[in-house]
């Protein structure tokens, strides 16, 4: 065999603060395939990331697409095999879900990434893009659930995953106002939500309903039991339309709230809500008009977040109006604020 | 406030003392030993208590006959085992 053909060509992408566009070219020595013999990696840019450079020199981990986080048994084994033979001991899950192999020398980036592939099991990304979206379990199995936060993950992964932004981009999907998977904090982020409507007739003044509703939205009438709504109090959270033994409580609404301009970090921002009660289809119009108002609200602005510049003079008018283009005015909450700072000095920082 | 205050019970338990997931394995056994049609009778507390058992029953398929405020803090609700719609 001459020398050539050992040297196999490794294709890696990696993104440690390496901007896409900047084709930085690096030729390391790399062994190929467990022979001895010394190849070459061109580290080019990447497309969607997902290798993070370790403190520890030539270490990388490597983070593995895990939608809504939620991974087959078949790609979990393999996943566990992988980090057997390229890792260390012991895998991490992150924050948001993925499931990480620490310790990965990029020079085995070819077989590991080779191996998972047998399960059509993806890297996820890191950097300037659309990150995976996360879910909760969601109505699936959620006994909470109003939402299906699983296939939503899913959807969203496959039309919106690693599109380029200005800077990271986060989507979330939460089943219910408990919003187990924080919305709140996410540049973009959806919550289930049902608005109760009542059908008197069918009501038997079992106070059920007064005793369910944790917010103060619903109180017994002293004579007759029926509930009182009080809609101003009421978050939606569906409880009173399953605790109500005879149907008298009905979901009349039902879909996303919509969370904008979330983030956590350094400067966190808690994000602000735009819409509400949108459908499935509604909501990924608003991502896809979401991420093109964002490349274009932040061109020449480098590495900002969406909240960021939602906090900016006229932008969250302009975005309003972008979104009303999009699905139109009636589920849209009229004049919304910004995004507000969460600050650690707020004497010196006004919020 | 409640309807029906004359049912047959079949058994009785209190759970005002339980949490969940307790609340919800102590009843669902009760209920276990019990065939369609019988009523289970329980005491537990207002606000989460109730709340949970009643989305649970509802859940599980049985229906919540009558419930009857103890007192200030305490409720009684009479669950008929696969009366409900699930
Ligand atoms: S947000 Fe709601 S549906 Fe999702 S895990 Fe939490 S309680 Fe369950
Ligand atoms: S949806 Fe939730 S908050 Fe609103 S009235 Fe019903 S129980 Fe109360
Ligand atoms: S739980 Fe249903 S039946 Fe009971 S008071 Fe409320 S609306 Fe009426």
């Amino acid at each position: 065999m001459s020398k050539a053909k050992d040297v196999k060509k490794v294709k890696v992408t990696v993104d440690h603060h390496l901007e896409e566009g900047v084709l930085r070219k690096v030729t390391v020595d790399a062994d190929i395939e467990g022979k001895n013999e010394k190849g070459k990696i061109d580290f080019a840019a990447l497309r969607s990331g997902g290798f993070i450079k370790q403190r520890q020199k030539d270490k990388f981990t490597v983070r593995l697409k895990c939608p809504g986080g939620r991974m087959s048994i078949d790609k979990l084994k393999v996943a566990a095999q992988a980090a057997e033979k390229y890792g260390d001991k012991f895998v991490h899950f992150s924050v948001r879900q993925s499931l990480e192999i620490p310790t990965v020398d990029y020079r085995n980036f070819d077989g590991i990434m080779q191996m998972l592939e047998t399960v059509e099991q993806g890297i996820a990304s890191c950097g300037p893009r659309v990150r995976v979206p996360t879910a909760c379990g969601g109505c699936e199995y959620n006994p909470n659930g109003i939402t299906d936060t699983q296939r939503m993950a899913q959807e969203s992964t496959d039309r919106f995953f690693g599109a380029r932004t200005n800077h990271k981009f986060k989507i979330s999907w939460s089943g219910c106002p408990h919003d187990c998977i924080k919305t709140a904090g996410a540049d973009l982020g959806f919550q289930g939500g049902v608005y109760p409507v009542w059908d008197e007739p069918k009501c038997t003044g079992c106070t059920i309903c007064a005793s369910a509703c944790q917010e103060d939205a619903i109180h017994a009438h002293p004579e007759t039991g029926k509930p009182i709504f009080d809609a101003e109090q009421c978050i939606y959270c569906d409880d009173c339309v399953r605790a109500c033994p005879t149907l008298a409580w009905q979901e009349g609404k039902k879909g996303h709230i919509v969370r904008i301009g979330g983030k956590a970090g350094r400067h966190p921002l808690l994000a602000t809500i735009v819409a509400q009660f949108v459908s499935d289809e509604e909501a990924h119009t608003i991502i896809d008009t979401t991420i093109k108002w964002y490349q274009n609200a932040g061109k020449g602005k480098g590495r900002t977040r969406l909240g960021v510049i939602l906090r900016e003079e006229g932008m969250m008018d302009s975005y309003m109006k972008t979104l009303e283009e999009a699905i139109g005015p009636e589920k849209l909450v009229s004049n919304p604020p910004v995004p507000q700072k969460i600050v650690i000095h707020p004497q010196r920082n006004p919020l | 406030m409640s309807q029906e205050a004359d049912l047959k019970i079949s058994e009785f338990l209190d759970i005002c003392e339980e949490v969940c997931p307790m609340s919800f394995i102590l009843t669902k056994k009760k209920l276990d030993s019990l065939e369609d049609g019988q009523v289970l009778e329980v005491l537990c507390q207002a606000g989460e208590s109730l709340r949970s058992i009643s989305i649970q029953m509802k859940d599980e398929g049985h229906l919540i006959k009558s419930v009857k405020r103890e007192d200030e803090n305490h409720f009684r609700i009479q669950i008929l085992k696969g009366g409900g719609e699930g």
